[in-house]
């Protein structure tokens, strides 16, 4: 009952946080001057009719605390707004960018968490190894390496090369699982990639000197002069009490994770939330970008909500708190 | 000669301090000794070379200007691009590593974004470590209650997406590099402080600050003359490696156009437009993306070197950190920290992943 | 528990009724105290002008804690703290700023009391500093006649604390702690980190000093034999509280407390004649915990000589029958003359 109670107080502090950040994004977009308020609500393109329109039906010529309010009330009814650029609300908008963005974090996530865990646990394994050396060097490029870069430098070194030579399972932009799961892992495969090799660096890193620490701990010892077998002393043991830092610096890292989400998005044209909102930017779509950091918000919430039950279970310690 | 200083079969000779011949002595500081490991580490003073060499090819930019006579905003629709728009190669009409999308001098325009990239990494990294050095300190000497609320402040903002942020100000201020230097700058204090503040803890707990306070020292004096010389030598270290951290954040954000907008060059937005090239000018995208990965490898690369000479056994620091973070004021906070302070891990400052 | 040393009119240090609890906190979000270390509890000495108070008790007695409550370095809990006629408890930090150029600390650790970063001459001077009253080539000049006075080298001024020994290290604290003339110097277990040999050279610095500067001492140490050569007046502690305290011949001739009569048999003898006469009185058990003190006498679990009432009443200091008027004794049985109390713990444990 002690983790309902843990819960709940996560849930709640996670309510409160995503109000926060929300208000915080409200007050600063919209503790304007009117005019340029409206100029961006209604689009680059907006003609003087349509951002009168705006100002009248957003009222933006009202008090700001009034303006808060029923930005809170629409908010509650899962109201986001109306992007005028395109004639939709909001709320279609982001539906209809969710399946890239969905398909790109899972899948970049566990290919991080896989790779990173799995080369840093071998490496601490044979510390020092070929295997551990050669890692480390991959390590140190991977972790200098931005994004980006690498994203461009799969297209150049792997998608073009092999479309010009007849290979087209691997290709750019988005298709869904709707369209066969091999089309949609060739499409998806390289973004995986590149979201994941930074990161996998820097969990690899992690792991393995967690590990070599843990590993190095004296009732370790005593579990290998108790006659375990190495594998059962290394996972059993030693990874469970490794992988705890490593849970928890997850949490910290979701923040990266959207970033890397947007940059993957845009270099691959996967049309997801992330490169929606940054082309929001160019086209002066405020409520869009509005919508964009509010489930930002949300999602860093809710993943680092998971992330302190999961820790909460792999360290019995931390349930009281 | 005197032998003060020495132990003689574990009986001090006091009378032996006698008058040394050299007129003054001098310890040698930490400082100096690390330079003397550092010397002997190969690859750091590649490392180091390689930085210096970039940075007066930055400051020298002017100067190529002059030799190519390409200045590098000026598109050369001409003699710089196809007759079908593209990019023309390496060596062309004197363009030393050929054109961009718009018939202007790569070479030139990288390293203009050279320009860029180091100013922003430097700037940050020295306002972050100064404000991340004031406020980790503050609050792991004060603790308690004004602990709390800094910690907290701190891990809330290092959790942020940077890129919700970045969004947020471009979309008031207009990108620029304003906006990126207040974005990198609100995450590399709190990168600094969260290891300032840790190192701070165990400090505090020691002797010689007990005794500086028996000796009637206030707080400030005590955290800067006395916990402060402590701490550069790590602060040292994470702030070198953070520099790369910024320089990747700065081109991330310049290639999704919310930092430095073309004309102006940074290699962010050059890498951005190679995009659209990729298939026809594969120079555009290599030498932007090798000048990157160079100098951002070269600053990992000297930080990890100035680390292990700092003090061979560096790591140990870090490790009785963590083995004191154990026992918790229970909170993932305090984990993550010991995330951060693992062997051969730097912390966990916004990985280079500039995601 | 009143002052047992020779209550003179010039008295620089009181300690009345000290008690110092630290609170124990249960781990969680909202942290409540479930209980308190009792470091000490109910302490009250006195230290005379130029004299030396030597305290005496195991790890876990408090003695550090005393310390560190009559140098201000922590908050007392209950109790008055009276330095040179002023009450100096729990005053604000500027208050307590003039009076911390009169009392100074010496550590124990000499390896760690000394900031590695900072030069010897700026370790020293610091306190000129702090207090401004030497600036420039005036507090160099301070400082190079403070190290030749300790017995350092002034031409070692620009060294850093790695470079120097143990014993030396432990004279630059000397050093840092007279810089500005104090009164009372409170050493906490100065030569406790150090070799033998080098022990004696250093309690004999502090002796020179505190003759001809009119120093007070409180002198802290675990060691019986170090304190019989530098105190004035002795004071043994268990548990955060005084169970002995008199003049030191009083204490080292008969000792009244069955403590202290094992604390002296454990103690080296520096005759190894005489050593091989005496019985050793082992205790039984380990010390308790302070979180939760054995009710009556803290002692009597391990006493050879408890009794029932020693579980149900603790015992206050008085004078014990033929003793001095200022040495005092909380025991209800105590050790008198030509008890045997080494036959007394063999005969509990056979």
């Amino acid at each position: 009952m002690a983790f309902a109670g843990f819960l709940l107080r996560r849930i709640l502090t996670g309510i409160v946080v995503i109000w926060l950040v929300a208000s915080g994004a409200f007050f600063l977009f919209f503790a304007r001057p009117v005019a340029t308020v409206a100029h961006q609500l209604a689009g680059r393109a907006a003609t003087p009719q349509v951002i009168n329109e705006v100002i009248s039906n957003l009222g933006l010529n009202q008090p700001i605390m009034v303006q808060y309010w029923h930005f809170l009330d629409n908010l509650v009814h899962g109201d986001l707004g109306f992007s005028y650029y395109s004639g939709e609300s909001v709320n279609t908008v982001l539906k209809q960018d969710l399946p890239p963005t969905a398909s790109l974090v899972v899948g970049g996530v566990i290919l991080w968490l896989i790779a990173g865990l799995s080369v840093g646990i071998i490496s601490a394994t044979r510390p020092r190894s070929l295997f551990d050396r050669s890692s480390s060097v991959a390590v140190l490029i991977g972790l200098s390496m931005p994004v980006f870069v690498v994203g461009e430098l799969l297209i150049l070194v792997v998608f073009v090369p092999l479309n010009q030579h007849g290979f087209h399972w691997i290709q750019t932009g988005y298709a869904g699982l709707t369209q066969g799961f091999g089309t949609w892992t060739g499409h998806m495969i390289l973004p995986w990639i590149s979201l994941a090799a930074v990161q996998a660096a820097v969990y690899t890193r992690l792991t393995r000197g967690q590990l070599l620490d843990t590993l190095g701990e004296d009732y370790i010892r005593t579990a290998r002069a108790k006659g375990l077998s190495e594998r059962r002393v290394t996972f059993r043991h030693g990874v469970r009490a490794a992988l705890t830092p490593v849970v928890s610096q997850l949490g910290v890292d979701i923040g990266q994770l959207l970033g890397g989400v947007v940059v993957v998005e845009t270099v691959f044209g996967l049309g997801g939330l992330g490169e929606t909102s940054v082309q929001a930017i160019y086209t002066d779509n405020l409520p869009v970008i509005i919508g964009f950091v509010i489930i930002a918000a949300a999602f860093v919430v809710v993943a680092n909500i998971v992330v302190d039950v999961v820790y909460a279970l792999l360290d019995p310690r931390v349930r009281i708190t | 000669m005197s032998i003060s200083g020495i132990e003689v079969g574990g009986r001090e000779a006091v009378a032996a301090e006698a008058v040394l011949d050299v007129t003054k002595v001098e310890g040698r500081s930490q400082w100096q000794l690390t330079w003397r490991r550092l010397r002997q580490d190969k690859v750091a003073i590649a490392s180091l070379i390689i930085i210096l060499v970039m940075v007066v090819l930055a400051i020298a930019a002017p100067a190529f200007v002059a030799i190519t006579h390409h200045p590098p905003n000026v598109t050369y629709p001409n003699q710089g691009e196809t007759a079908a728009g593209n990019p023309v190669p390496p060596g062309t009409a004197g363009f030393w590593l050929g054109t961009d999308g718009s018939g202007r001098d790569l070479f030139i325009r990288i390293l203009y974004g050279a320009r860029i990239s180091l100013f922003v990494g430097f700037v940050t990294t020295a306002l972050g470590a100064i404000a991340g050095v004031t406020i980790g300190l503050i609050a792991g000497y004060f603790g308690g209650f004004i602990d709390t609320i800094l910690a907290r402040f701190t891990d809330a903002v290092l959790a942020f997406p940077y890129v919700v942020l970045a969004l947020a100000l471009a979309v008031v201020l207009g990108p620029s590099l304003i906006v990126i230097i207040g974005v990198i700058s609100f995450f590399s204090w709190a990168a600094i402080a969260r290891i300032v503040r840790g190192q701070t803890l165990s400090i505090k707990e020691k002797e010689y600050i007990e005794a500086a306070r028996s000796l009637g020292a206030g707080p400030f004096r005590i955290m800067f003359l006395d916990i402060l010389p402590n701490l550069l030598a790590p602060v040292l270290v994470i702030a070198t490696l953070y520099i790369p951290t910024a320089v990747v954040f700065e081109a991330t954000l310049s290639y999704l156009g919310l930092g430095i907008l073309p004309p102006t060059a940074s290699w962010g937005n050059i890498l951005a437009d190679a995009q659209n090239f990729y298939q026809v000018a594969w120079w555009y995208v290599v030498f932007p993306a090798a000048a990157l990965l160079i100098t951002t490898l070269a600053f990992n690369l000297l930080g990890d070197g100035i680390r292990d000479a700092m003090d061979p056994r560096t790591e140990r620091i870090f490790a009785a950190g963590r083995a004191r973070g154990r026992r918790r004021r229970g909170k993932r906070q305090v984990l993550a920290d010991s995330a951060a302070e693992v062997s051969h891990v730097m912390p966990s400052v916004p990985p280079a992943a500039g995601s | 528990m009143s002052m047992a040393v020779p209550a003179d009119d010039d008295v620089l240090v009181r300690i009345d009724n000290l008690v110092k609890y630290f609170p124990v906190r249960s781990v969680g979000l909202i942290r409540r105290t479930v209980g308190h270390v009792q470091a000490v509890d109910d302490v009250s000495l006195s230290i005379p002008r130029g004299k030396t108070l030597g305290l005496v008790g195991e790890t876990g007695s408090g003695k550090s804690t005393l310390a560190r409550c009559v140098a201000g370095l922590i908050p007392v809990t209950s109790g008055r703290v009276t330095f040179d006629g002023r009450d100096i408890t729990n005053v604000s930090r500027r208050a307590m700023r003039p009076v911390r150029r009169e009392i100074q600390m010496i550590f124990q650790d000499p390896y760690s009391s000394l900031n590695p970063r900072r030069r010897v001459g700026a370790i020293i001077g610091e306190p000129f500093a702090i207090h401004k009253t030497a600036s420039g080539s005036a507090r160099k000049r301070a400082v190079q006649e403070l190290m030749e006075r300790v017995g350092l080298n002034p031409e070692h001024y620009n060294r850093f604390p790695a470079e120097f020994s143990g014993g030396q290290r432990q004279r630059i604290g000397v050093a840092r702690a007279l810089a500005l003339r104090p009164k009372l110097i409170i050493c906490d277990e100065p030569v406790s980190a150090l070799d033998v040999s080098i022990q004696a050279q250093v309690l004999n610095l502090l002796a020179d000093l505190q003759r001809d500067y009119g120093l007070t001492y409180l002198f802290i140490a675990h060691d019986l034999e170090v304190v019989r050569h530098v105190s004035d007046a002795v004071a043994v502690m268990y548990l955060g509280r005084i169970c002995e305290l008199g003049p030191k011949e009083q204490v080292y001739r008969s000792p009244r407390h069955p403590y202290t009569n094992a604390l002296l048999s454990a103690a080296p003898a520096a005759d190894p004649d005489a050593a091989a006469g005496r019985q050793r009185i082992i205790l039984a058990g380990d010390v308790p915990s302070p979180i939760d003190p054995p009710s009556g006498c803290r002692f009597h679990p391990r006493c050879p000589k408890a009794q029932p009432l020693c579980s149900e009443t603790e015992p206050q200091l008085e004078v014990q029958a033929g003793d001095a008027a200022t040495h005092v004794t909380a025991c209800h049985f105590p050790v008198m003359a030509g008890e045997n109390l080494a036959s007394a713990v063999r005969s509990e444990l056979s």
